[in-house]
């Protein structure tokens, strides 16, 4: 089954401590091509954020791994590094103000934007009696070194949108 | 020493009713309207009765409290933004007749910085305002034993109005308008909040603090600003949510200064409650150093005035 151009890659994910985590987390892997050569699932351990931290080893071409990483990412698993690619530790921010009726979803894709930054997890509240006001909790996985770029991204959006940001304290994460 | 005390607010009131356990004299004490002077030391009591009964410390004209003996003179008026008047006048006239002055206004500091230190420059007196930024807080003189330059950053919770109205919100859920009507109740508020909860006192105190540690050229004006009113509850819940909350933080780094709602950790050492405040400094060779406490009152200002006054000597 493997072909010529395949290589072999190493995936570190962050999951949530629940049933049902892991086999969400290989689906993608398994969906699209990759071929699964090891997990390490280290369920003793956290990370500072209470999840688990889990190594996954497989094969596939240089292509398929892109598709896997933005499955994964689309599944909603967050990727702490892939292959080289590193994404330091992730960065929360809020937003708050009309996030529904400024196209939420390309609010996320514009996150995105600065290309060093992707969306890891994302939680939404609606003011209660205030029209049109919500708030979001936005986590971010970023490679190392690029947190000031990110947050510039996010602050260039809010202000396009009209949104209110709450940062982190940068270097305080 | 014997102190010329402008300003009869809470701060001003304290520092006379205290300065006689710290050894020093009252020998002028003026609010807005009057004056009552005397170089062998005016009777605190009566001036003070004489305030809270007809609204004015004495019978004098205010001029006359500067015009008066003293060694010290301890600016208290109410900040004022742009020129800093009158404060910056009453600081002007102390050091162009070699006295000193002790700050508490932090109107003449954040906004004048450069031109204060001139005045100094050219001065037998010497200017200290430990007292403007975070009360009783020994921020500045922790920042001058380290020496400036070896601070390279500072940060904190410098209002605690806006961080009581923030602890409340996020502990019960409650709204801003709410929040703050009931900080008003207390006294923990001003009728007018905007100062407040908008940044704008923060900012002064960071202004200070760049100020004392790139040695000058900051105001208001450099400082970005950012309050607390668009924070809604349902964005502290979605914070709790996740074992954070949020802080109106005062930054003072490299790049400038400035004062914003963050979202920090329910437990980081900079998510003090209610009205304390904290100051968390950055050093070259020793760390990080936190000091927590009040940062406002009248007894806990005028303990950093009196401070201040003994460093004199």
């Amino acid at each position: 089954m493997s072909e010529a151009d395949d290589r072999a890659h190493t995936l570190r994910l962050e999951l949530v401590d629940e049933p049902g985590e892991l086999l969400r987390a290989l689906s993608p892997i398994a969906d699209n091509g990759g071929n699964l050569l090891s997990i390490f699932h280290e369920r003793g351990s956290l990370t500072p954020r209470g999840h688990i931290p889990v190594e996954v080893d497989l094969e596939c071409s240089p292509e398929r791994f892109e598709h896997i990483v933005d499955a994964l990412r689309d599944a909603g698993v967050t990727i702490i590094q892939a292959d080289s690619e590193r994404y330091g530790e992730a960065l929360s921010v809020l937003l708050v103000g009309d996030l529904v009726d400024t196209d939420l979803s390309d609010t996320l894709a514009e996150l995105e934007g600065c290309g060093s930054a992707t969306v890891a997890d994302f939680s939404l509240t609606t003011e209660k009696g205030t029209e049109g006001v919500s708030s979001a909790r936005v986590r971010l996985a970023i490679e190392a070194g690029s947190t000031e770029r990110a947050l510039e991204q996010v602050r260039d959006v809010a202000a396009q949108k009209d949104l209110s940001v709450v940062e982190p304290l940068v270097g305080e994460l | 020493m014997k102190l010329a005390v402008m300003g009869a607010g809470d701060v001003g009131r304290a520092v006379v009713d205290l300065a006689d356990e710290y050894g020093h004299t009252v020998s002028a004490f003026a609010d807005s309207t009057s004056a009552v002077v005397d170089p062998d030391g005016i009777d605190v009591d009566a001036a003070l009765k004489h305030k809270d009964s007809v609204g004015r410390v004495g019978e004098g004209d205010p001029a006359d409290a500067l015009g008066a003996e003293y060694d010290a003179l301890v600016e208290a008026t109410p900040t004022t933004l742009g020129d800093a008047h009158p404060g910056f006048e009453h600081v002007r006239a102390a050091l162009e007749t070699d006295r000193h002055v002790v700050l508490a206004n932090k109107g003449p500091v954040a906004e004048r910085y450069d031109d204060l230190r001139a005045l100094e420059a050219d001065s037998a007196g010497s200017i200290r305002f430990e007292a403007t930024v975070a009360g009783a807080i020994p921020a500045l003189s922790t920042i001058d034993g380290i020496g400036a330059e070896r601070v390279t950053a500072a940060r904190g919770v410098l209002n605690g109005t806006a961080n009581f109205i923030l602890t409340r919100m996020a502990t019960d859920g409650l709204d801003y308008e709410h929040v703050l009507a009931e900080a008003q109740d207390l006294g923990v508020a001003e009728a007018d909040p905007t100062f407040d909860v908008e940044g704008t006192d923060a900012a002064l105190k960071c202004a200070i603090l760049a100020n004392v540690i790139h040695g000058g050229g900051y105001s208001l004006a450099d400082v970005d600003v950012e309050g607390i009113t668009d924070v809604p509850p349902s964005a502290l819940e979605l914070a709790a949510e996740d074992g954070r909350t949020v802080r109106l933080i005062g930054e003072v780094t490299e790049d400038g200064a400035r004062v914003g709602p963050r979202l920090v950790p329910e437990n980081h050492t900079l998510a003090v409650s209610g009205t304390m405040n904290i100051v968390q400094l950055e050093t070259e060779h020793a760390g990080r150093l936190n000091l927590s406490g009040r940062g406002a009152g009248g007894p806990e200002t005028a303990t950093a005035v009196l401070g201040d006054v003994n460093r004199l000597e």
